[in-house]
């Protein structure tokens, strides 16, 4: 066993760094709102972009965290690498499905529409029930190794479908604005998007920290009660 | 003993155990003629519109009735630990992934064989003017449908909740493969006046090769236990 139970510490900088991401989170609000002129044509609804596209953004590194996560653990074999891909998948379908929210609530204002079969959008809601599929394996599979090992190959599995996804829905149909780049965004948005981008990573980081912290928490306990169950003495390190 | 032979060994035993019931290919091939008929009465009985929509309505009748099966083709090893024994004899197990592909892709191909009659005459299709390149979407899009059916029923099937959990595993996989084979049949069915079948076929072959290899390298992490 590479990680003996009983010597699971909370991280000390784990608490003080969430307290910052959070600052940081409003500040990047009050800079990004008051910085900004209402848009042309969507007025103050364009300001629902600071937070949707950053959440879109970092929804993806967390999918291809659970991909890095997977293909780590199936290669070292070492359980911290499970349940860091656990950890980002479920701050990764928590962003798409906020992504998804704030994109009916911007599309119903713009297009008139709560939804539209536009690609990137679709490609969203498919890596939620993607990702959706890949935890409720995880919940269905009670022995651990075996639900390492399974639940691995299903994030590898689903990272390779991403492209191949987007592809086909692009190809289908396509009325989504053309991406964005600095040189059709005003200086003023594009502050308040790769500062609201950065909180929103810094955000990430604190829930996957805090939900590995817990992960190896609940795993602790559940070995401890196995040992007490087994008559075994317990040793904390 | 070869790869080979072993693979072909998998094949025979799960077509013999099959062959030998025909309760699972009979309920299969009725629930697939019974799909067709709901869809035609949910969409109405307009001849034109139902073959409009005919591709998308024999792909999602292959994607029901085939997802049955996979789970099956691992259930009846679990009973007396036999798949305990499968994976103790000698050789490399991919044979017992491959060997269970080749025989789903067997089972699923012959209940399409009966589907598609079967929709030809319900939804009024010309098919015999395009037999050939239908036949090669079919089997595109079977292939990577069989693929990543069969590994993962490996997990699925092993799992209290079988019956949910390989369709919500499965299906959001599929999409991408789903948008392929209906575009393409359809267009195949509609005279193909886009020229478009072409591209989506290649889109059907990348998403096999891709998926064939991922699932014949995982296939040994799952079944390591």
């Amino acid at each position: 066993m590479t990680n003996p139970a009983g010597n699971v510490r909370r991280p000390r900088w784990l608490m003080p760094f969430g307290a910052l991401a959070v600052l940081f989170f409003i500040a990047t609000q009050y800079i990004a709102l008051a910085n900004s002129e209402p848009d042309r044509d969507m007025g103050h609804l364009q300001k629902i972009m600071y937070v949707h596209v950053p959440t879109a953004w970092i929804a993806m590194i967390a999918f291809a965290v659970v991909f890095g996560a997977s293909l780590l653990y199936l290669w070292k074999r070492d359980i911290k690498y499970d349940l860091t891909a656990a950890a980002a998948a479920e701050a990764g379908v928590m962003l798409t499905a906020l992504t998804l929210a704030l994109g009916s609530i911007w599309g119903r204002s713009t297009w008139g529409v709560w939804w539209t079969w536009d690609p990137r959008l679709t490609t969203t809601a498919i890596l939620l029930m993607i990702y959706a599929g890949y935890l409720a394996l995880r919940s269905f599979t009670d022995d651990e190794d075996r639900r390492a090992r399974w639940s691995a190959t299903v994030g590898v599995l689903g990272f390779l479908n991403v492209p191949i996804v987007y592809m086909s829905v692009q190809w289908w149909r396509s009325i989504h604005q053309v991406q964005s780049t600095s040189d059709t965004v005003d200086g003023s948005y594009a502050l308040g998007l790769r500062l609201n981008a950065f909180s929103v990573l810094f955000l990430f980081v604190f829930f996957v920290s805090i939900r590995y912290y817990i992960a190896r928490l609940e795993r602790d306990r559940s070995l401890l009660l196995e040992e007490r169950a087994l008559g075994r003495e317990v040793t904390r390190v | 003993m070869s790869e080979l032979s072993r693979i072909r060994a998998v094949v025979w035993k799960d077509l013999t155990a099959e062959r030998r019931t025909k309760a699972n290919f009979n309920a299969v091939v009725f629930l697939a003629a019974l799909i067709l008929l709901l869809f035609g009465f949910a969409l109405g009985p307009d001849a034109d519109a139902l073959r409009n929509v005919a591709g998308g309505v024999l792909w999602l009748t292959v994607l029901f009735s085939g997802v049955l099966s996979f789970n099956r083709a691992y259930e009846q090893e679990l009973e007396d630990g036999a798949f305990e024994m499968l994976l103790l004899y000698p050789g490399d197990r991919r044979s017992i992934y491959l060997g269970k592909l080749v025989a789903n892709l067997a089972f699923v191909i012959l209940v399409e064989l009966v589907l598609i009659p079967a929709a030809t005459l319900l939804y009024d299709l010309p098919v015999w003017d395009v037999v050939l390149p239908l036949s090669l979407v079919m089997l595109l899009g079977t292939f990577g449908f069989v693929t990543l059916g069969t590994f993962y029923a490996a997990m699925a099937s092993r799992l209290r909740a079988r019956e949910v959990l390989l369709p919500l595993l499965l299906f959001p996989m599929l999409i991408p493969l789903l948008i392929a084979a209906v575009q393409a049949t359809s267009g195949i069915l509609t005279g193909d006046a886009m020229n478009q079948a072409g591209d989506w076929m290649k889109l059907l072959a990348v998403y096999d090769i891709v998926f064939f290899i991922g699932a014949l390298f995982a296939f040994e992490y799952v079944i390591e236990d």
